[in-house]
């Protein structure tokens, strides 16, 4: 089974000093990656350098598969003129010339996409209008219209109620099932321990490797610095951490434009 | 039937003139371009910038009238000055892009009026400040409708870039889409459009034709192409009503349509409201 993403080593950032270093990893088809760390701590720049927006400073980063992103749904407007459809659809723009509109293949698609995520009966939908959790399968149809075979999603789960979660977390399992390779950005660690690997960032990898493993008091502590509290479980040998939640949420690896 | 007679003469009769046509056909080429390009204006919050290079333009207007040139050159020239004051303004440590803009355009807008009061300036400027639509002649004619059909062509191509970029900046850099070259584009295309309606609605009131009926539109529509349909059939019932009004009350043909523009504003915002209390306020669940 030949990886999709494999990095040595990869350095990178936004001007001298990495933002992200030692980062070594590989990403399998049918798997399921957390991206675990604090804001800041290079998340979102791992995610630029894997779109290829950012290139690495050190080390290699190969990516066999296409990488396509679904940011946060609270990043784009809701009070756009668009519909389902319409933001479905965005996801053909990358194999377009600019000054060609979207072919009958293109909307074919992009109704499969909408089709994929159970959303066919809301394409035509003010995207605005549709539920968080709905906005968010959106944004991976748009990110499967691309053809992409690794989905980077940014905090996806952020403000969905427990049914949408639980239908989205369904829908990602699926997707990495069908031979993709999911990569997901979150602080939820109990989530995170039902992927297949989890990897550890914090201006460098922590750590990567199979949660039970690599999820340990220590990893985390170094990942989330003091932010991270011990839960006494019944289990006395098997403790659950959590992290503190942040105060708020913002992408401070991201330089001001 | 005299009374339909009447009403038919009375519609028809302002039209008889050249000079009416003329300025018909050019309200109509700015309810165009206004309702068109007035969708990206409203929609990615450039009003601001738009009536900064409208202003920021005045002296290049006023230099041309004074030396004889078409007002079209000046303004580009206008045009281009304004845009490298307001960056290199832009530039100064600590003042913030807002007051950077509002500082050049000020500054240039004076630069314009110590021009346009001297004692050579010939009669005329206060066209440029208010527009002169009745004064609109064929070559107006025939430049603004080749930079009205320019702009429109850029936009039709560009529409899904836009989309992208309008939509979330950040999502539109990882589908290839650079959001300066959007913004840049959208920039040099406002630039455009200041230049063709200034002739008709003149420095201050410009801005009007570009941001009111798209702003009017998006009150009453939730899509992009019937919000651009709307906002040009209002800038086009705004155009020659003002037209109307210029005619039959003897008002200012520019103030007149600017007037209306805004007058349709205000109803949609009422029509909206009044729409939305009907329905009662929907939330999306979850």
């Amino acid at each position: 089974m030949s990886s999709l993403v494999a990095a040595r080593d990869v350095a990178v950032g936004y001007g001298s000093a990495p933002v992200l270093r030692d980062v070594t990893f590989t990403a399998n088809p049918g798997e399921r990656i957390a991206v675990l760390g604090p804001n800041g701590g290079g998340k979102t720049t791992l995610f630029r350098a894997l779109l290829q927006e950012l290139r690495p400073s050190q080390g290699t980063l190969t990516t066999t598969g296409r990488c396509a992103s679904v940011p946060q749904t609270e990043r784009s407007r809701l009070d756009f003129p668009v519909s389902a459809l319409d933001v479905a659809l965005m996801g053909t723009i990358p194999g377009r010339a600019w000054w060609r509109r979207p072919t009958r293949t293109d909307r074919a698609a992009a109704r499969d996409a909408l089709k994929r995520v159970d959303l066919a009966d809301r394409a035509e939908r003010t995207y605005g209008e549709l539920s968080g959790g709905q906005r968010q399968r959106v944004l991976i149809a748009r990110a499967l219209v691309q053809n992409a075979q690794v989905l980077l999603l940014d905090e996806p789960f952020t403000g969905l109620d427990t049914t949408s979660a639980a239908l989205l977390e369904e829908l990602l399992r699926e997707l990495a099932q069908e031979g993709r390779a999911v990569m997901i950005a979150t602080h939820d660690l109990e989530q995170a321990r039902r992927w297949d690997r989890v990897l550890c960032v914090n201006g460098r990898q922590i750590a990567f490797g199979v949660p039970a493993e690599t999820l340990t008091h220590d990893v985390l502590a170094q990942t989330y610095g003091a932010a991270i509290v011990t839960l006494p479980g019944e289990d006395p040998a098997a403790p659950h951490h959590a992290i503190l939640p942040p105060h708020h949420h913002h992408h401070d690896d991201v330089p001001p434009h | 039937m005299p009374a339909l007679a009447t009403v038919l003469d009375t519609l028809a009769d302002p039209f008889s003139q050249a000079l009416m046509q003329r300025a018909l056909l050019e309200v109509l080429l700015l309810a165009v371009v206004g309702g068109t390009l007035g969708c990206w204006i409203v929609l990615g919050e450039l009003s601001y910038g738009a009536e900064s290079l409208a202003h920021g333009m005045f002296p290049g207007l006023v230099l041309a009238a004074l030396a004889g040139i078409p007002l079209l050159l000046g303004g580009a020239a206008g045009i281009l000055v304004a845009a490298l004051a307001v960056a290199l303004a832009g530039r100064v440590p600590a003042i913030g892009r807002d007051n950077a803009t509002a500082v050049a355009v000020t500054t240039l807008f004076g630069l314009g009026a110590l021009l346009a009061l001297s004692p050579d300036t010939p009669l005329g400027i206060q066209g440029l400040l208010f527009g002169d639509v009745l004064g609109t002649t064929s070559g107006d004619l025939l430049a603004g409708a080749a930079l009205v059909a320019a702009v429109l062509l850029a936009l039709w191509a560009a529409h899904w870039r836009l989309l992208a970029a309008g939509f979330d900046r950040d999502g539109a850099r990882a589908l290839g889409v650079a959001p300066l070259v959007v913004d840049a584009l959208l920039l040099t295309l406002i630039a455009l459009a200041v230049l063709v309606a200034v002739q008709g609605l003149g420095n201050l009131l410009v801005v009007a034709v570009l941001v009111a009926p798209a702003a009017a539109a998006r009150l009453l529509t939730r899509r992009l192409a019937p919000m651009m349909a709307i906002a040009v059939v209002l800038g086009m019932v705004a155009g020659i009503g003002g037209l109307y009004l210029s005619y039959y009350a003897s008002v200012a043909a520019g103030a007149s349509i600017a007037g209306l523009l805004v007058a349709g504003y205000l109803l949609a915002r009422l029509a909206a409201a009044t729409s939305s209390i009907r329905k009662g306020r929907t939330a999306p669940a979850g």
